[in-house]
């Protein structure tokens, strides 16, 4: 069948199978190797990506759920060769060790930060509780998100 | 790689085409909304539809209704809109309670009430939710609506009276006044499955209990209502001497199983444990609520 997707801001209409999931849509179809295929059952979040800006699944999604939606995967965040603040925060404070669950955590983050510019570490703590970090690193990462949020603050303000 | 096996997909775009289109295809045909249940059971092959339905596109039926007499939740309301509802927080606390412990938040955003509801996992907290709360479910079939009450939706595991060409389009919340309700669970690690959990709800007249809702999940084949502890409470005033003896009369009719989350008597006593705090938690916020 014939899918009509916006990804990262570009149009593109594919020939996919109806059982295609969104992740090997985005990696094999697209080449966007940034989003990870973890677990395959919802359960380790490293496949999330935005679906019209909120957090999702991309193991537990069919491409062919996504016509007429706007999908945003990790390679979007970097604009102009910028990093967006949560890449830098995760940058700064060492919030990644083997990096595989990165690119979900700074998904989550950016939809977090979207939704709340500045939520309490309770909040980032509860945001993330669908990932899964193997090498354990949380509390750089939940430190990671803090920074970005208080960076994101201070640029605004220069602004 | 853990792919579903072939199907064919169509995006339905009125509640009446999805149902013509379940008539048409017969009952290897499926709908799907979030998919976080169904698409896990495909690519285990624990479910195999030739024809998938998506009624993701359906907002017709994405909605928190507050009435004068009762709230109306469309069947495409997700997670998330039912966590954040603040109308529903105040009438029944117990989908707040219930829906910061289902699964994850990501999960959240796309899970759905009707989903939830028709996949019929004893284990899953907002059947119990509902049929604590004496939810009536309208199901739309070929030919017109039906309104059915919970105690009669699950028929087995798994199963409900949602026949094959028919589609749950709402869920009812009748409001009657001196209402609190609560959830309780317990679970291995957060967004896990219950270990066993339990929705009340209580019902308060001038002192003392005029109705009561108990349901237990992860506590049988299907989500349990538990009757003869509604029925030992209602027409008695609320104390703690009585929420035990409903926990203790709850955990008798609790059937567990013993799985890799945890042995028979363990989950008996939970169940007991659960009902009462359950029951507490309930009368506590209807008490609050008789204030105002």
């Amino acid at each position: 069948m014939e899918v009509t997707i916006t990804i990262n801001g570009e149009q593109v209409t594919r020939d996919v199978e109806p059982r295609q999931l969104l992740v090997h849509f985005i990696r094999d179809t697209e080449g966007l190797t940034g989003t990870h295929w973890g677990c395959d059952t919802s359960n380790c979040g490293a496949c999330v990506v935005l679906m019209d800006g909120k957090p999702i699944k991309s193991c537990t999604t069919l491409a062919a759920m996504c016509v007429g939606h706007e999908i945003r995967t990790v390679e979007s965040l970097e604009r102009h060769g910028q990093l967006d603040p949560v890449q830098l925060g995760f940058h700064e404070l060492h919030g990644l060790h083997c990096g595989f669950c990165t690119p979900g955590m700074l998904m989550t983050a950016r939809a977090l930060l979207d939704h709340n510019p500045n939520p309490t570490e309770h909040e980032i703590r509860t945001a993330i509780s669908g990932q899964i970090c193997r090498c354990t690193g949380y509390k750089n990462i939940v430190s990671a998100v803090r920074w970005a949020a208080e960076h994101e603050a201070a640029m605004k303000q220069e602004a | 790689m853990q792919t579903p096996a072939p199907f064919e997909y169509e995006r339905a775009t009125s509640v009446d085409g999805a149902i013509a289109s379940l008539q048409e295809h017969g009952p290897e045909a499926r709908l799907i909304a979030g998919g976080h249940s169904l698409l896990p059971m495909m690519k285990l092959r624990l479910a195999n539809p030739e024809f998938l339905i998506d009624i993701n596109d359906l907002d017709e039926l994405s909605y928190i209704d507050d009435r004068m007499t009762e709230i109306r939740i469309g069947a495409l309301t997700r997670h998330t809109e039912l966590l954040e509802s603040d109308v529903l927080a105040r009438r029944f606390p117990v989908f707040r309670d219930a829906e910061e412990v289902i699964a994850d938040p990501v999960v959240r955003n796309r899970g759905t009430i009707g989903g939830s509801l028709c996949q019929a996992d004893a284990a899953e907290d907002l059947s119990a939710v509902c049929a604590a709360l004496k939810a009536n479910i309208v199901i739309k079939a070929p030919g017109g609506e039906r309104t059915i009450g919970m105690d009669g939706f699950y028929i087995g595991p798994f199963t409900t009276a949602v026949g094959a060409d028919e589609m749950l389009t709402e869920i009812q919340l009748p409001i009657r006044p001196g209402a609190g309700s609560a959830h309780e669970k317990v679970e291995r690690r957060a967004g896990d499955f219950a270990i066993a959990a339990v929705s009340a709800s209580l019902w308060l007249q001038g002192g003392t209990i005029a109705d009561a809702g108990i349901a237990l999940a992860a506590l049988g084949p299907t989500t349990i209502i538990a009757s003869r502890a509604e029925e030992l409470l209602k027409g008695k005033a609320p104390s703690e001497e009585l929420f035990a003896e409903a926990g203790q009369i709850a955990a008798e009719d609790s059937m567990p199983v013993p799985d890799g989350r945890g042995p028979v008597d363990y989950k008996r006593h939970l169940a007991g444990v659960l009902t009462t705090r359950a029951l507490l938690r309930a009368a506590a916020r209807a008490l609050q609520q008789e204030v105002h």
